[in-house]
């Protein structure tokens, strides 16, 4: 198939429309505008719906009605954004509803500024609303995964009836890049026969997360731990570089993953033996496969674009049984392959 | 006198609507959510949409409609349900009745974009508005909607315009609106204002069954418990206090789909 260039932000807009998401709830923000605007002209084409909603608050809850009408919904946004989202993110884990959030992330705290950053790792892999609870987070690392990944959150999101999160940053929703995207299939109806449409024939669904009986809401939480425990099982994503004959391995995830790619390249050329596992779901997160490599590779450094948010993950996956280094840029800071290489040079 | 039908048999002329379930209500003596929840649950009897109705409550006492209708039904989060039902409405269409049922808390102080915005885009879509002037469940908070001088557990010496504002008159705000096309307020208070409420509120269903676009029927109700008053003080409150202050009336009513 012919490949095309195209930019990050298109390419979750197409694959949402591949996936049979017609419906589309945001709100503007830079730098994800793009989804917005193309989705805006595209869905109407399909007979799909675009509302551009009064705020965050307003986009997640459309998709919290739409999501329980049985449809596969996506919205998309940034730090900001993202954060008056989680209350509603929190009511559908508790609900159990299905639903795409994308997240083109941009450096905070607060309105911070529109410079890429992986500052939102916590926020998207601890749940990030009140509760106990989690969503699939998927990191895309190409505009060719942007798209694919959209994809795939569309499938494992109704496969655990629990919203997931596409978390990129401003890097890959604004570049360009050749991506193989394909004609758009017929959309493929999802058997929900939990979904709200009226209660004909049938005894009446409901929907909810309040649960006040004794007991029932400890109840609740089990079935929903007993679902991240399945991702755990199932879902698990990753990709690996040189941990064949790796003596030294870099953990790094999205865009950084690039350059850490780079920088590896680097460290080969000067004879020294790294590898890369990038984890592609951060949750759940490919810890397993991370203490299984490191009971032969013993020094681990992560590479991301935070203070170190990632680097809790990897060090609760090793249990201290190795030596761990950490690099990282937050802010907008990004890092070089030189500066990465320079790191692995020291730490190996 | 015994109703009889040609036949001589008993007839039923009165009884539990079906879009009702068969338990009781949680609600406090002389509390009228009771009442509500009876008059839409006779009036998707009457339009027979019980099969083809969603129904939204709010956070609050309102939730627990779900323990009461006989329908589908989704609880959204406090003051959301004007947002979760306009995504809901885009993906099943007109085919299917979708109303909210929110309080004077949930509806006009932290859903109050959310349902401006819903209203101003015309969604085809009915909201029932309880207001009792308090908020109910949480213990009796003052509300947007509690009124000049009303004792609540936090305006403990009368509300003050000068610090806390006025009561927002939600039915008159939202007529202004180009999108809502039915907006009437009704009490609870007497039996001739029920029936009144009845007629509202089996209009603002037949408004969206029609697609004539946003409806919304203000219905205010009485709170004994956190108004520290008897029943029977509580429903004379209702005429005596807030009716003055909230008129009922048909604020507007579109008569011809004439956005079209």
């Amino acid at each position: 198939m012919p490949r095309k260039l195209v930019r990050g932000n298109t390419a979750v807009a197409e694959g949402a429309i591949h996936a049979g998401c017609r419906y589309y709830f945001g709100y503007p923000i830079t730098p994800q505008n793009d989804i917005p605007e193309y989705l805006a002209a595209e869905l109407p084409k399909v007979g799909g719906t675009f509302i551009q909603a009064e705020s965050e608050i307003a986009s997640i809850n459309m998709m919290m009605g739409a999501s329980a009408a049985g449809a596969r919904v996506m919205t998309s946004s940034s730090g900001p954004g993202i954060s008056l989202m989680q209350e509603g993110l929190s009511y559908m884990a508790g609900s159990e509803l299905p639903a795409v959030v994308v997240c083109i992330s941009r450096i905070g705290p607060g309105l911070g500024g529109i410079a890429p950053t992986q500052g939102d790792y916590k926020q998207a892999t601890r749940g990030g609303g009140h509760g106990d609870y989690r969503t699939v987070v998927l990191a895309p690392s190409s505009v060719q995964e942007m798209f694919d990944l959209t994809i795939k959150l569309f499938e494992l999101t109704d496969k655990h009836r629990n919203p997931g999160v596409l978390l990129c940053d401003a890097i890959l929703g604004q570049m360009k890049e050749p991506a193989v995207i394909g004609e758009r299939p017929q959309p493929v109806p999802q058997e929900k026969p939990w979904a709200l449409r009226g209660a004909k024939g049938r005894e009446p669904n409901l929907i909810k997360s309040l649960f006040l009986g004794d007991g029932e809401m400890e109840t609740h939480n089990w079935k929903l731990f007993e679902k991240y425990e399945r991702m755990r099982r199932e879902d698990v994503m990753y990709e690996e570089m040189f941990t064949d004959d790796a003596e030294f391995l870099v953990v790094s995830f999205g865009s950084c993953a690039r350059m850490t790619q780079s920088a590896i390249w680097k460290a080969r050329e000067t004879g020294l033996k790294a590898g890369l596992l990038r984890p592609i779901t951060l949750y759940p997160f490919p810890g397993a496969r991370l203490r299984e490599l490191t009971e032969r590779i013993k020094k681990v450094l992560t590479v991301e674009m935070n203070t170190g948010q990632m680097h809790d993950d990897v060090r609760l996956s090793v249990h201290g049984d190795v030596e761990t280094f950490l690099h990282p840029r937050p802010g907008g800071g990004l890092p070089t392959p030189e500066e990465i290489a320079e790191k692995i040079r020291k730490c190996y | 006198m015994k109703e009889t039908d040609a036949a001589g048999e008993m007839k039923k002329v009165y009884g539990r609507p079906q879009s009702l379930r068969d338990v009781q209500f949680h609600f406090c003596p002389g509390c009228n959510h009771g009442n509500v929840h009876k008059l839409i649950a006779e009036a998707l009897d009457e339009h027979g949409i019980r099969e083809k109705t969603v129904g939204i409550p709010g956070v609050g006492c309102c939730v627990f409609l779900y323990s009461y209708f006989n329908i589908d039904v989704i609880e959204a989060p406090h003051g959301r349900a004007c947002a979760v039902a306009t995504g809901m409405k885009r993906v099943l269409g007109d085919d299917v009745v979708i109303f909210t049922y929110q309080g004077d808390g949930d509806l006009a102080a932290i859903g109050l974009a959310e349902t401006v915005h819903t209203a101003n885009r015309g969604e085809n879509i009915t909201v029932f508005f309880v207001n009792n002037t308090v908020y109910g469940m949480t213990g009796g908070q003052m509300a947007p909607t509690t009124l000049l001088g009303q004792k609540t557990t936090t305006s403990p010496y009368g509300r003050d315009f000068m610090t806390d504002g006025y009561p927002i008159r939600m039915a008159e705000m939202l007529a202004t609106l180009e999108g809502a096309a039915f907006v009437a307020r009704v009490a609870c208070d007497t039996p001739k204002n029920l029936f009144k409420a009845k007629a509202a509120v089996k209009k603002a269903l037949r408004m969206q069954m029609d697609r004539m676009g946003f409806s919304f029927v203000e219905i205010l109700s009485a709170c004994p418990t956190d108004w520290n008053l008897t029943p029977l003080e509580a429903r004379r409150r209702v005429g005596g206090e807030m009716i003055p202050y909230f008129p009922l009336g048909v604020f507007k009513e579109r008569t011809t789909a004439d956005y079209l």
